[in-house]
């Protein structure tokens, strides 16, 4: 009934687009497309509220029981009925904000490279191969994390970095090298997200205007200046919604993380420590969850989660939208 | 509209108030036209299942479609009577039994699986032996290193080495985990819930250790890192030839998990069963010589008056077979095959499922 409603004003309400309008009128076709894609894209909206509100609902037993201690409690105990996700809201912006540290730095580069340096042969099939890791998935991801990179970490990585830097007698990188850490899921996530950020960074390096580099170059600049004083600040914001995009992949990222992060309950400042991430809990224990309560808690997680990735995409939108509108100079 | 929906709502009250015997007949006229049962539930037997079902189409032409969607999920779609049959490798609680949409719920064992303790010990060549009472202690960091005095005293002239032990469980919830710590529970003082212990469940609060996900997981962790322990289940651990240890049972011998010694590990328990039990019985740390004690039961679930009779005979039928035919597979699948005296009062037991649906 909603949906057949919601159309109905459409017509009296906005003036028809300048291009129908020169084609003399409206036909019944323009009419019937133009209700169809606006039923389509109220859906989407729709859709994303009643998303949002079974959530919610169905987190609300948990939430009800244990309100704001839901977020702050490190207890996850089924057996007794009784749950915090203090752990896994650590875990889940911790291997992201680290996955980006890890991966920005390197997709710029790459993206410099591409926009900047690179022969024009080369451009195309090195973008493709970059743009193809996102096409792996995840559980591949996974799996060559724990055949390949688990043992890395854990043999090599490891031990140089807390022994040969001695970094082991600081926090962050003491405790015994199991392999699967809040490091590992970091490091897979930071591969992961690569790809992203790089493609979006290269388009908004090479929709930077010739004259730009042009006249940093008349100045007297070397190509280093001209990237690093023109090109590079005339599209940060670009680049930052790329950054923030990939952080809300990685936020939501399940499959390789579980397979890596080693899923344990607790919040250490170690990244060599077993971790947890919200996404991970969800899927490793819905499928057996009966009681009414542990349901409840892991839609509590669902929807702890949704508002973290709800907030990172509204700012990473917001920056791609201002980046758009900005006047070219 | 509004009033479109009462009258319909009148139509099928009235419907099924008077008319059950009549919408029972149209059933069963469409559902012999091939219309076959689904089930879904636990992982760990799909295997066996799988080739159950699949010899009885074979056989009988019964097509039974079965998802393994794991135990916890198959208790809710058959409470929710969205299938004909669930399946579970833990039994359902007191609670669970009084949500069911169909009214009372029936247990009915299958096959006995059994979970074994892998590790990564390259200097040990035989077979490491446990107690209960020493995994629980090493699950609840009380025992961390290896050469551990009571380690070494069940392993005499074993070379232990002097490292960490890694302890390795399952981060999804999972009838191994279940069976894992429902023995624990019985085997280790420390273990169970009522002495402040993690407890019995599909998923419990453990106390160290690294998560790995699924059989695999946790086999991939054990097999990489050195100086670990984890837990599978035994077809598992067989057909990846996993290093497994004898466990102690509750005649003090150490025994290896094999398909005789898990179904040993049934015939102790039943015997002592009262004639109208429900079957929701563990079968962990059980009497007997020669018993492996880490074993259990997987479970069928049917409810004891299902809606639809027509289909209702033709899982009876199946389970029927499954307990006479269907037994004979099991060993071959890595899984111990039910005691013939056993199966021989489950089959007596279908009996009880009434065929004839009644409101």
């Amino acid at each position: 009934m909603t949906e057949v409603a919601l159309p109905a004003p459409e017509p009296g309400e906005s003036s028809p687009p300048e291009g129908a309008a020169t084609l003399g009128g409206r036909s019944a076709g323009d009419i019937v497309y133009r209700t169809l894609t606006t039923a389509f894209a109220v859906a989407i909206p729709v859709l994303l509220g009643f998303i949002t509100f079974e959530v919610v609902a169905a987190a609300w037993p948990a939430l009800r029981v244990f309100g704001f201690g839901f977020l702050t409690s490190s207890v996850w105990d089924p057996v007794r009925n009784q749950f915090g996700a203090a752990p896994m809201i650590y875990g889940t912006i911790v291997s992201s904000i680290l996955a980006l540290v890890l991966a920005a730095p390197l997709a710029l580069g790459v993206a410099i490279f591409l926009s900047e340096f690179c022969p024009r042969w080369l451009r195309r099939p090195l973008a493709f191969f970059v743009d193809l890791l996102a096409a792996i998935p995840s559980v591949v991801y996974g799996l060559w994390g724990i055949f390949f990179l688990l043992p890395l970490l854990r043999e090599k990585v490891m031990p140089f970095l807390a022994t040969t830097l001695g970094l082991g007698s600081t926090p962050f990188f003491s405790g015994p090298a199991y392999g699967n850490s809040m490091l590992a899921a970091a490091v897979i996530l930071a591969i992961m997200i690569l790809p992203y950020i790089s493609a979006v960074a290269r388009e908004v390096l090479m929709a930077v205007p010739r004259s730009q580099r042009e006249a940093a170059l008349a100045m007297g600049a070397t190509k280093w200046e001209m990237i690093r004083d023109a090109v590079v600040p005339y599209a940060r914001t670009g680049i930052l919604g790329g950054v923030i995009l990939g952080l809300g992949r990685a936020l939501g990222e399940t499959m390789a993380v579980t397979m890596l992060i080693g899923n344990r309950h607790e919040i250490s400042a170690s990244l060599f420590a077993p971790g947890y991430t919200l996404a991970s809990v969800i899927a490793n224990e819905f499928a057996e969850a009966t009681t009414v309560l542990h349901t409840a808690a892991l839609m509590a997680c669902g929807a702890v989660l949704l508002v973290v990735t709800l907030v990172v995409n509204a700012i990473a939108r917001w920056l791609v939208w201002s980046v758009g509108r900005e006047p070219r100079s | 509209m509004r009033l479109l929906a009462i009258a319909l709502t009148t139509i099928t009250v009235l419907g099924t108030a008077c008319g059950g015997g009549d919408t029972g007949a149209g059933d069963t006229a469409t559902s012999s036209a091939g219309v076959d049962l689904t089930g879904a539930g636990a992982t760990f037997p799909q295997p066996i299942y799988n080739k159950w079902f699949h010899d009885y189409a074979a056989a009988t032409g019964v097509q039974i479609n079965y998802q393994s969607i794991g135990s916890g999920g198959g208790i809710r779609q058959f409470s929710e009577g969205t299938v004909d049959f669930g399946a579970s490798d833990g039994p359902m609680s007191d609670e669970e039994m009084t949500r069911t949409r169909h009214g009372a719920a029936l247990h009915f064992p299958t096959v006995l699986g059994a979970v074994v303790m892998t590790y990564n010990l390259a200097t040990v060549a035989q077979p490491l032996r446990l107690t209960g009472e020493v995994i629980g202690d090493i699950y609840m960091k009380k025992i961390t290193k290896w050469n551990d005095s009571r380690i070494a005293a069940l392993n005499p002239s074993v070379p232990l080495p002097n490292t960490d032990i890694i302890v390795v469980h399952r981060s999804d919830g999972s009838g191994t985990t279940y069976v894992f710590t429902d023995y624990l529970s019985s085997a280790s003082p420390a273990w169970a819930q009522s002495a402040g212990g993690p407890g019995r469940g599909k998923e419990v609060n453990w106390p160290v250790g690294l998560g790995g996900q699924g059989n695999e997981g946790v086999s991939g962790q054990v097999k990489q890192t050195p100086g670990s322990i984890g837990y599978v289940e035994l077809a598992y651990a067989k057909q990846n030839r996993l290093p497994t240890a004898h466990i102690q049972n509750k005649a003090g011998e150490f025994v290896e998990p094999t398909i005789a010694s898990i179904t040993a590990a049934s015939e102790g328990v039943i015997a002592a069963l009262p004639p109208d039990t429900d079957y929701r019985v563990s079968i962990v740390n059980g009497p007997g010589a020669g018993t492996y004690p880490i074993s259990s039961f997987t479970w069928l679930l049917v409810y004891k008056t299902p809606p639809d009779a027509a289909k209702a005979k033709k899982l009876v039928d199946f389970m029927r077979w499954m307990y006479t035919t269907g037994q004979q597979s099991a060993a071959a699948l890595d899984y111990a095959p039910l005691p013939a005296a056993l199966a021989q009062r489950l089959t007596e037991r279908l009996s009880t499922i009434a065929l004839t649906t009644t409101p």
